[in-house]
């Protein structure tokens, strides 16, 4: 599927011509929140890139910066206690750190979308989710309220709300868990974003449900092309879904590749010990062998390489020197000093 | 915990358990006007030593299950039986009896311990309620022993639960479980809440402690995967009822009931070269109401097998030539698990 042109101002176009298809650069990207306890390094020099029509996950538990990392992309880090301390964010070839906050909103929610775990508190509950969609037309595109009404019944049908017409006037409280997620997706979309990031879309709800949420936007991706990222700690839903994987831990990205590589043979032994600790459906009887210990304190990330406390592949020198990102293959990185060793798998279970 | 003893006698065996929640209109003057229907007919029986896993989405009724048999929730009809003895007939001494014999691990380890306690206060309370299981004297050594067999520092008994991760608190939870040396845990989505590395560990533990000490355990889950894992036998739930029940094998790999089969193929599985594996049944709609459940079958209005019959007739959890009970007057076995 074509990429859908946005029109774009000439200036823009000259800065876009080496981006052809690349939608997103991040590149080393460092978040802190600034505490009365602390400093919380919750995002420690990540770089990353999204190309249009590509499916990019970032996994990784709680506390790994997965989250905060989109809503530095977004714009949404409040500032005290959240400072983007170094890094470069590009979009379309335009570094959104140095552009002035009128300019930054023209990109929010036109150009790149966000949809949220929790539809639920997403949604403004004093106002009918038609006139929520509405908003945005009237909003970013002054259309007339009649005319934003309208193409709100239609995003409704896109998303597959039955009865859209109907129920266009009913507020969030009406509608289900599922169909709230795709009142929010609807608002996502609306404005045609080049860039939508789901940060965990499908954590709150029930497994058939998530496959029809998950179904809903591979389809609306293929359709209109956009770049999605994909937030989540679900490896299954990974795995579904998602062209390249970035596997995030302690704020830092431990191991990157496409989806089929790392899942068959991961390279960073944080990502051996994630697929090996989790019970898969489709086997039974396998005995789980989970990663000793449990995730590091931000205020105070481990020396060295941050999972060296975990690590069954540790040595002495994981414990001084922090692993770069070790070129695996062409569009393969991992940060362990120790990769090939993973990836002969010496310290997997047999 | 392998086989199922099918010779002994159930441990706990549950009839026709019923738990409507009224719906009511009017402050001074209430009149109900209608019912949740949270769990409408139940039953299962659980045997010494197995684990029972019971799944379904949320609103299925398997936390009120486990509520009711606790008398967390007073039942609205039905029997349950604790070695042969009706729990809900049970007086204040046979109850408390019970409830030493039964414990539960609740999903939340930030919300189930009490924040102004200490962990060895915590894991101690229940010898205040239940005295003479363990003399004063012992309690000390014991908090001790009971952190250690759940893989906590005995030193750590003077900390407070927010010291600790939230996979060390529920292993807290499980430590306070044990302390009353139960023969049933009630395990209430245990895992649900943690991290997916640290899921592992308590699944692990949890296995642990039931050779160990010879446990039963019922393991609410949402998570298929899970309880595929844990469980001996499973039993499905839709809208207060079981579709589908079985052990593991029957359920995850003869799937009968059009219920069972859409969930598992609903479950993505983490392995990116299985995409698109099979045809993935993604059903319709949402769950009905539990206030106002479809008349007949109750999955009838997602399901792509419904005739007329289902609408008239709620179908009997029963062997159709499928080998294993399910709910569903057009059951036949689909292979949808690689």
């Amino acid at each position: 599927m074509a990429l859908k042109e946005v029109p774009a101002r000439p200036a823009e176009a000259s800065a876009r011509e080496p981006h052809r298809g690349r939608l997103l650069e991040v590149e080393n990207l460092t978040v802190e929140f600034r505490t009365p306890y602390g400093v919380v390094n919750a995002v420690n020099g990540i770089s990353y890139t999204l190309d249009a029509g590509e499916t990019l996950a970032i996994l990784g538990e709680s506390g790994s910066g997965k989250s905060v990392s989109a809503q530095a992309v977004m714009g949404l880090i409040e500032s005290p206690p959240g400072f983007i301390t170094q890094g470069a964010i590009r979009f379309r070839g335009v570094d959104l750190l140095t552009i002035e906050e009128s300019e930054r909103r023209s990109v929010r929610g036109q150009k790149i979308a966000m949809i949220f775990q929790d539809a639920l508190t997403s949604l403004n509950p004093v106002f009918s989710v038609g006139y929520q969609i509405a908003e945005m037309f009237m909003v970013h595109r002054d259309m007339p309220k009649r005319d934003a009404k309208k193409k709100a019944v239609e995003l409704m049908e896109r998303v597959g709300i039955p009865s859209a017409a109907e129920r266009v006037n009913d507020y969030p409280h009406q509608f289900s868990g599922g169909m709230r997620q795709r009142v929010m997706i609807a608002m996502a979309l609306s404005l045609d974003p080049d860039i939508l990031i789901a940060d965990e879309p499908t954590t709150a709800l029930d497994v058939t449900v998530q496959a029809q949420i998950m179904e809903l936007l591979d389809a609306l991706q293929s359709e209109t092309g956009m770049g999605l990222i994909l937030i989540t700690h679900d490896l299954g839903v990974v795995a579904d879904v998602a062209d390249r994987v970035i596997v995030m831990y302690a704020g830092k990205i431990v191991e990157t590749g496409s989806v089929y590589d790392v899942y068959a043979n991961p390279a960073h032994p944080y990502a051996e010990g994630l697929m090996q600790s989790i019970p898969r459906l489709d086997q039974k009887g396998v005995e789980l062998n989970p990663i000793k210990g449990s995730p590091p304190n931000l205020m105070r990330i481990p020396s060295g390489c941050p999972f060296h406390p975990r690590c069954p592949y540790r040595q002495d020198v994981c414990v001084t020197d922090e692993p770069p990102l070790y070129e695996v293959s062409a569009d393969r990185r991992s940060a362990c000093h120790f990769w090939q060793d993973v990836l002969a798998g010496k310290a997997r279970r047999a | 915990m392998t086989a199922t003893a099918l010779n002994k006698e159930p441990i706990l065996r549950v009839e026709g358990l019923v738990k409507h929640f009224p719906l009511t209109r009017g402050i001074v003057f209430k009149k109900q006007v209608g019912a949740v229907r949270a769990v409408d007919g139940v039953d299962f029986d659980l045997y010494p030593g197995e684990t029972l896993g019971l799944v379904g989405e949320s609103g299925c009724g398997k936390s009120t299950t486990a509520r009711l048999l606790l008398r967390l929730e007073q039942a609205t009809g039905g029997h349950a039986y604790y070695k042969g003895q009706d729990i809900f007939q049970m007086n204040k001494r046979e109850l408390r009896e019970l409830r030493r014999n039964i414990q539960i691990v609740f999903q939340d380890p930030y919300a189930s311990l009490n924040p102004r306690m200490t962990v060895g206060d915590i894991i101690s309370e229940p010898w205040e309620i239940h005295r003479g299981v363990v003399p004063k004297g012992q309690r000390d050594a014991k908090v001790q022993e009971l952190l250690e067999v759940v893989g906590l520092h005995p030193d750590h008994k003077n900390r407070y639960p927010h010291q600790f991760s939230g996979g060390q608190r529920q292993r807290v939870g499980v430590a306070r479980a044990l302390a009353l040396n139960p023969e049933i845990i009630l395990l209430d989505e245990p895992v649900s809440a943690l991290d997916v590395s640290v899921q592992a560990q308590v699944v692990n533990l949890l296995e642990r402690l039931q050779n160990e000490f010879s446990l039963s355990f019922i393991f609410i889950a949402h998570d298929l995967s899970v309880v595929r894992h844990i469980s001996d036998r499973v039993a499905v739930m839709y809208l207060g009822k079981i579709v589908e029940m079985g052990t593991h094998a029957d359920v995850y790999e003869r799937p009968s009931h059009p219920y069972t089969q859409a969930l598992l193929s609903a479950v993505p599985v983490p392995d990116p070269t299985k995409r698109g594996r099979g045809a993935r049944i993604v059903l319709t709609g949402d769950v009905p109401s539990p206030a106002n459940p479809p008349s007949g079958c109750r999955f009838r209005t997602r399901c792509w097998k419904a005739q007329d019959i289902c609408a008239e007739e709620v179908p009997a959890l029963i062997d159709r030539g499928q080998g294993h009970p399910s709910a569903c007057h057009f059951a036949e076995v689909k292979e949808v698990v690689a």
